[in-house]
């Protein structure tokens, strides 16, 4: 099954980071990935720009929407993401758990839905 | 119907299938497929079907497996019907073939599995017991609703969607790795504690569905200690609820009335169970490692070697619920060493004691807090407040044997 680990955290936490701490999250985080990729967990992964270059769209009466910021204004902010390949919902929380982004912040762990699979019943 | 006498046969035979069988082969489908709702479907109808077909063609030598045959079948037919659905052409042959397995031979019996994955973290906490009992023992929500006191509607939308979230999230039906093992199955022994509580509330053994909840109860606890004996809770709650289920005999006198503790037939007691928890929890006091469930059976097991020796130790009963206090900051608790404490200092300072109802509102619709005040109130000769505090007990009780017993207090009561 495919999960996507979103990686939530406060930003402003790594601008107060010396360079030499930023460099060593930095190492953790490549040290990471190497690992999902030689599990042959990985599907993809990015991190993202900070919330300050986000905007927000949506269509209201047809005409569109633009917002100058993230919709989510909370502490912790989505910073990157894995896609990640593995049998069960445990080993997803466990690379989850493996993950530097749980020691500073917080991992949603969410599954893929499948193109085609019904919606659930209890929904 | 064409044979009357013969489906009510069949019907009898179905029911003792189901009641031996009905998790074993949940937990089967379920761990093959993931869709516990699937495997509760095709079931019923395999169920449904053993009800037309065996009045007509006899009960069949192994019931069990006929009703897997068949269960396996409508799975598969399901899942064909929704095939468009299905993310690769090959995973319907995949599911055929692990649904397959074993032919003629034993069907393994996976309940425990079904249990991890059903008290798994990632279940909503308040749902977990409920879905053990319902994957599990087959509970319908009404009744599990009744026993959680929650609404049967409510109940049945949070079974539905835990049941999608195992099969959603891809939560595994298997029993966790040994690392995991000791914080998961806390939430396990848990559920199965709640599983044997339901069965106790009727101690008459009128009921024969919830007699036979307790022994359920009994067998996945036993079945826990045979995985983990290591584990040094699951040896407490196996211990608590032999303790519990050895003086169930004793616990109503003839005409059907509540027999306290102090008051029971020692002759009707099973000193066989006695035994066999007192030796579990000996075997669980030596791994040093305590919790709630050894606590608890630790008191049990004061309580009967008082009655049987006659021999106070309620200082030591007063010790362990201090533990216990530690461990859970339960009211119910609270009350419970209360009277301990008025046992050793009196019942003034059992009172004293007592947990304030101003402070945990739950209290004022709870019948024993109300009783053990009433008790504590006529020991201290506040006979007007015990009279008040008897009559809230009896208003909240619903089992008519306590009713009876909260009664016969009252009358006691001096005006």
């Amino acid at each position: 099954m495919q999960y996507l680990l979103l990686l939530h955290a406060e930003e402003a936490g790594f601008m107060r980071m010396t360079p030499q701490q930023q460099q060593q999250g930095m190492a953790a985080y490549m040290a990471y990935t190497e690992a999902l990729t030689k599990a042959g967990a990985i599907k993809g992964s990015n991190r993202l720009q900070p919330v300050a270059t986000a905007t927000t769209v949506r269509v209201v009466d047809g005409k569109s929407q633009v917002l100058d910021g993230p919709y989510a204004d909370s502490k912790e902010q989505l910073g990157g993401y894995y896609l990640i390949d593995v049998p069960d919902l445990d080993a997803a929380l466990s690379w989850a758990a493996r993950c530097p982004g749980a020691s500073h912040g917080i991992i949603e762990v969410r599954p893929i839905w499948t193109m085609g699979e019904p919606a659930p019943a209890g929904a | 119907m064409v044979l009357p006498e013969g489906s009510e046969q069949a019907r009898a035979a179905t029911e003792e299938v189901a009641r031996r069988s009905y998790g074993k082969l949940v937990a089967f489908l379920a761990a093959r497929t993931r869709d516990v709702a699937a495997a509760e479907d095709a079931l019923s109808e395999a169920f449904a079907s053993a009800l037309t077909d065996w009045p007509r063609n006899g009960c069949p030598r192994n019931p069990e497996a006929w009703l897997l045959t068949v269960a396996r079948r409508k799975t598969v037919d399901m899942f064909r019907a929704a095939q468009r659905h299905l993310s690769s052409p090959d995973e319907l042959e995949s599911i055929e073939a692990v649904l397959a397995a074993p032919a003629e031979s034993e069907i393994p019996d996976e309940r425990l599995a079904m249990m991890f994955a059903c008290a798994h973290p990632s279940i909503d906490a308040a749902t977990r017991a409920p879905l053990i009992l319902q994957a599990i023992l087959g509970l319908d929500a009404k009744r599990i609703a009744s026993a959680f006191l929650a609404s049967p509607a409510a109940m049945g939308k949070r079974l539905v969607r835990a049941k999608e979230k195992i099969r959603q999230a891809g939560i595994p039906i298997r029993v966790p790795g040994r690392e995991e093992l000791p914080g998961r199955l806390d939430t396990v022994l848990n559920a199965i504690y709640a599983a044997f509580s339901e069965g106790w509330t009727d101690p008459a053994g009128a009921d024969a569905a919830r007699r036979e909840l307790t022994g359920e109860a009994l067998y996945l606890a036993r079945l826990v200690v045979s995985l983990s004996p290591q584990e040094p809770e699951a040896l407490g709650l196996l211990a608590l609820m032999l303790h519990a289920e050895a003086r169930r005999r004793a616990r109503r006198s003839r005409a059907g009335e509540f027999v306290p503790l102090a008051e029971q037939d020692q002759l009707l007691w099973d000193h066989a169970q006695i035994a066999e928890a007192e030796a579990l929890l000996h075997r669980a006091g030596s791994m040093r490692r305590i919790g709630r469930f050894q606590l608890e059976a630790a008191v049990q097991s004061a309580h009967v070697d008082r009655c049987r020796t006659g021999a106070a130790s309620w200082s030591h009963v007063v010790e362990l619920y201090d533990a216990l206090l530690g461990l859970t900051g339960s009211p119910v608790v609270l009350i419970n060493r209360a009277l301990a404490i008025a046992e050793v200092e009196g019942a003034a300072a059992g009172l004293n004691a007592m947990p304030d109802e101003a402070a945990d509102a739950r209290l004022t619709e709870y019948q024993p807090y109300w009783a053990a005040r009433s008790e504590l109130l006529a020991r201290t000769g506040e006979f007007a407040q015990a009279r008040r505090a008897n009559e809230i007990a009896i208003g909240l009780e619903r089992d008519p044997a306590v009713r009876q017993f909260l009664e016969r207090r009252r009358a006691d009561l001096p005006e």
